[in-house]
């Protein structure tokens, strides 16, 4: 197990040079630069602006260079927010985003687990047509619409929650991003574990604990869940890929001082070396994080062995 | 014993059918969405001849450029320009609906194509196929995306257009080739794959004309739930300003600028916002109930 | 007085095709200390038969129709769910197909072992562990002590079968059901399988319910042989009855079609087979359900159920010409 996690973390280095170097030729392919968008610069100025980049230099040197710097996660200053180093940036915006996802998908872990299991056992009942109806509409209903009509609903007409401000993750401003971007993971997780839940009460090892004479209870929760809840935890790795644009477009609606907004702008600005140190990072996370989850399935399935 | 293939082919099609057609929330979808495509569809000529009106229509009469709400005129009110929403929202319909629909049926080619040959080719091909298709899942799509989108084409609506059909429709591809070549994998052992070999069938017409049409099922579910998918994902681009430009509308660049004015102006944000989920609505239940006919063992519901 | 008496039991499956009457009335005795065996193809009923006896029949879309299941002086199909649950495991054990599938690969085999007496017993932790190494030796599990605490897929098939068995029997159960123990394994694993099976019964003391679609199987095990087709009982008698003089058509060709070296027609190397296939279940035909493969059948088998026929004391065969076929085989071995 050691070498397998310690062999898959030596691999994530490459992967994230592969996307900062496609991320990289993107932004040099790009027509203009981030001095276009401001007004014409006397040749000189530019002269001298482009040697202190490093500009003046042939391309496979300042591809070198970048590729050595990220690789000891040195990504600059940005040039946009001038002076203020891309990792302190970071450092500050990463909490934010952070939090809200965690917060949303442990929300929809808790409320989609809790309601799959639910429609699972009672099946075909009223139960489970109604939550499944719901998640439906809550996979169907864009992320930009239900967080616009919650602030119009518990912000503006019942004064319960500001509708876009950041004031911490422990106050009443946290609620409306959190709840917002959880919807659709709850519903996707209710589905899942429904749907699991149903495969696995179909099996013959269930049958067998039945003929034990077990109580449905005692099934479910005992034998039953284990298998039942794998296709959620396959569901966390394209889950992040979504939770991050995800969390673009919450911090977009609530205005939240997160990574997504940072990058959005610094995409708008070409902002070079804070477009590369996201990405540098957000790859590392996903990294990261699928690698936990592959971990997770060796905890919950005895017959994977790495 | 019949030949399972051949004859179970078309007895199968059509259980399926009927599956299908017993569902009702299926038939509700397609209903809905037949309906929706119609008016995105013939909609807006149908407005021109009524009204004159068309989606980037600004009245002369400069009173008139400000937002109404609902009313006969104007079914969905208008936006802050006075074009009125309803066009607007017809035309994000069909933008929105043609992206969904373009990008899956460009993705569907690439993945089953890719998939197919990696499954049935098998060794190391299909090793090497296979690990380019690890590489790429590695890949946070959506950020390079969003730089892509950023970076480039923001010129002409045209242009833009024509990249977020590229850029949406490379992000689907690998899952679908991920199913097929599964599935191409379970087939190809199967009994009669070998007849079909050990009669002498060539390789391509045993990869066209058996393994295909049997991969078809999970195809064909995974991409009815594939369009919605990427409409969302358009509607996200859209509605961060990187997709669909202006004076071109799609829903979510009507969220977009509807979510400004949400306080005064609600029905900016609410009627392509609903308009939109009940599309996503339908498809879903379509896609789910493809799902369930043609996949008898699993019966969900 | 008998252990179990099932009484015109029928089952019946909702399906797209229509209604399956998977048994339909079925009726047999087990006296206790006995071991009955029901021999049937795929499809006869057989499984569901004992599945019905716990009622463990998915339902939807089965459904237990009608009936009686009288179990040690209770109807068990009558029995609200609470009592039920105290009845399996503890009264009466089973053991499944394919032991790969029946257990929970996610679970030590020592939890799902202790699970059982910990729920009927009121074992404790300690106790249950206790019993359950002593049960595992018992089925013959090298090293049982050390090894209970591993998973389902470190074992193999054959230990695998040894550990459903220990489960079931964990409570002393005054009934075995083994619903074809020995057919997803290896022949020469069979024959370990089906000797514990008889070694322990006369341990424990507990009544068998064998069934199996191979008369080899049954045939060194059971007292009383039940034969299924089509959701009935074609025919019943005790396996030496049974073997010696068949009283039906449908067992005679079951017991032509096991190549027999003694006889002449296998020594020329040719091979018996019923020919034809099992009926639809969702659509039998009117009057007997074998007569389409019947060498026997005539006009009357086609038109009208066959009776059940008493041949013998404890002897009855389903069909029209059940004396004539039972006079017939008088002369099978000479």
């Amino acid at each position: 197990m050691l070498r397998f996690v310690v062999r898959r973390l030596l691999s994530t280095i490459p992967m994230v040079l592969v996307v900062v170097s496609l991320t990289w030729g993107l932004i040099r392919l790009a027509p203009g630069s981030f001095y276009t968008g401001e007004k014409a610069l006397p040749p000189a100025i530019e002269q001298n602006l482009r040697a202190k980049y490093g500009l003046d230099k042939p391309w496979y040197v300042q591809y070198g260079k970048m590729i050595s710097n990220t690789a000891r996660l040195d990504f600059g200053s940005s040039l946009k927010y001038e002076g203020q180093p891309v990792n302190a940036i970071l450092w500050r915006a990463f909490p934010v985003s952070a939090m809200v996802g965690l917060l949303a998908y442990s929300l929809s872990l808790l409320v989609g687990i809790t309601s799959g299991l639910f429609a699972a056992v009672r099946h075909n009942s009223k139960w489970d047509y109604s939550s499944m109806t719901l998640s439906m509409l809550g996979i169907s209903v864009p992320t930009f619409v239900l967080g616009p009509i919650l602030v119009l609903f518990f912000s503006l007409t019942l004064y319960w929650f500001p509708p876009a401000r950041w004031d911490g993750f422990a106050t009443r401003s946290a609620v409306l991003p959190v709840l917002t971007l959880s919807v659709i993971y709850m519903a996707y997780i209710a589905r899942l574990t429904r749907s699991g839940m149903l495969e696995v009460l179909r099996s013959d090892y269930i049958r067998t604990a039945r003929a034990k004479g077990l109580s449905e209870t005692a099934i479910v929760l005992k034998h039953a869940f284990r298998g039942g809840i794998i296709p959620v935890v396959s569901l966390t790795g394209p889950a992040l890929a979504g939770l991050i644009t995800g969390t673009v477009v919450v911090e977009r609606i609530f205005v939240l001082p997160g990574l997504g907004t940072y990058f959005l702008n610094a995409n708008l600005n070409r902002d070079e070396p804070l477009i590369l140190g996201i990405v540098a990072f957000i790859s590392i996370t996903i990294l990261v994080c699928n690698l936990l989850v592959d971990v997770a399935y060796a905890f919950i399935d005895p017959r994977i062995r790495y | 014993m019949s030949t399972p293939e051949l004859i179970a082919g078309n007895s199968l099609f059509h259980q399926a059918m009927r599956r299908l057609v017993r569902n009702r929330l299926a038939v509700f979808g397609m209903v809905i969405v037949g309906i929706i495509a119609l008016a995105a569809i013939f909609g807006p000529a149908i407005i021109f001849r009524a009204t004159g009106y068309t989606y980037d229509y600004i009245p002369a009469d400069s009173n008139l450029v400000k937002s109404f709400a609902p009313s006969w005129m104007h079914p969905m009110g208008t936006d802050n320009e006075g074009r009125d929403l309803l066009a607007r929202v017809l035309l994000g319909g069909r933008i929105s609906l043609m992206v969904g629909i373009i990008s899956t049926v460009v993705s569907l080619l690439i993945g089953v194509a890719y998939g197919a040959t990696a499954g049935y080719a098998g060794g190391k091909l299909d090793e090497l196929m296979m690990r380019i298709v690890d590489v790429l899942f590695a890949i946070p799509y959506m950020m390079v995306v969003i730089v892509l989108l950023a970076l480039f084409g923001r010129h002409t609506a045209l242009g833009q257009l024509f990249l977020l059909f590229i850029a949406l429709g490379a992000v689907s591809w690998l899952t679908m080739a991920r199913i097929v070549r599964g599935q191409v994998i379970s087939l190809k052992n199967q009994e009669f794959i070998l007849a079909a070999r050990a009669t002498g069938v060539p390789k391509w017409k045993i990869v066209l004309r058996h393994l295909v049409p049997n991969t078809l099922g999970p195809v064909i579910v995974y991409a009815t739930l594939e369009v919605p998918a990427v409409m969302l994902l358009e509607a996200f681009l859209s509605f961060l300003g990187l997709g669909v430009q202006a004076p071109l509308a799609s829903w979510g660049s009507l969220a977009s600028e509807g979510i400004q004015n949400i306080a005064v102006f609600p029905w900016q944000l609410i009627f392509p916002g609903v308009t939109m989920a009940l599309t996503l609505f339908s498809l879903n239940f379509i896609g789910d109930g493809l799902r369930d006919a043609l996949d008898p063992q699993t019966k969900r519901s | 007085m008998s252990l179990l008496s099932v009484r015109n039991l029928r089952t019946h499956f909702d399906t797209d095709g229509g209604i399956v009457k998977a048994v339909d009335d079925v009726s047999f005795d087990l006296e206790p200390g006995k071991t009955l065996g029901i021999v049937g193809e795929s499809g006869s009923g057989k499984s569901v038969t004992n599945l019905s006896i716990m009622r463990l029949i998915p339902s939807p879309p089965g459904r237990i129709v009608s009936g009686q299941v009288i179990f040690g002086e209770k109807d068990l199909l009558k029995l609200p769910t609470e009592e039920i649950r105290k009845v399996r495991g503890k009264r009466i054990g089973m053991i499944f197909q394919d032991p790969m599938s029946s257990l929970n690969p996610f679970m030590r085999i020592s939890r799902q072992l202790m699970e059982v007496t910990e729920l009927h017993m009121g074992h404790s932790s300690k106790q249950a562990r206790e019993h359950a190494v002593n049960m595992l030796q018992l089925v013959g599990i090298p090293d049982a002590a050390a090894r209970m605490d591993s998973y389902p897929h470190e074992f193999s098939g054959g230990m695998r079968q040894r550990v459903m068995i220990a489960m079931a029997l964990s409570c002393r159960p005054e009934l075995l059901i083994a619903d074809e123990p020995t057919t997803a394994l290896d022949v020469t694993i069979q024959a370990q399988i089906l000797e514990l099976i008889k070694k322990i019964k006369a341990e424990i003391q507990t009544s068998v319910i064998l069934i199996t679609h191979d008369l080899g199987v049954v045939a060194g095990m059971a007292d009383t042989i039940i034969v299924m087709y089509a959701g009935k009982v074609f025919e019943r008698a005790s396996a030496m009855d049974l073997f010696d003089r068949p009283a039906n058509p449908y067992t005679k060709g079951l017991l032509m079609s096991v190549p027999d070296p003694l006889r002449e027609s296998t020594a020329r190397g040719e091979l018996y087979q019923i020919p034809g296939l099992p009926p639809d279940p969702a659509n039998l035909p009117a009057g007997c359900p074998f007569a389409p493969r019947c060498d026997k059948a005539a006009d009357i088998c086609r038109r009208e159920f066959p009776p059940m026929v008493q041949v013998a004391p404890s002897h009855e065969s389903l069909c029209h010409f059940a004396k004539e076929v039972y006079g017939e085989s008088a002369h099978l071995h000479s």
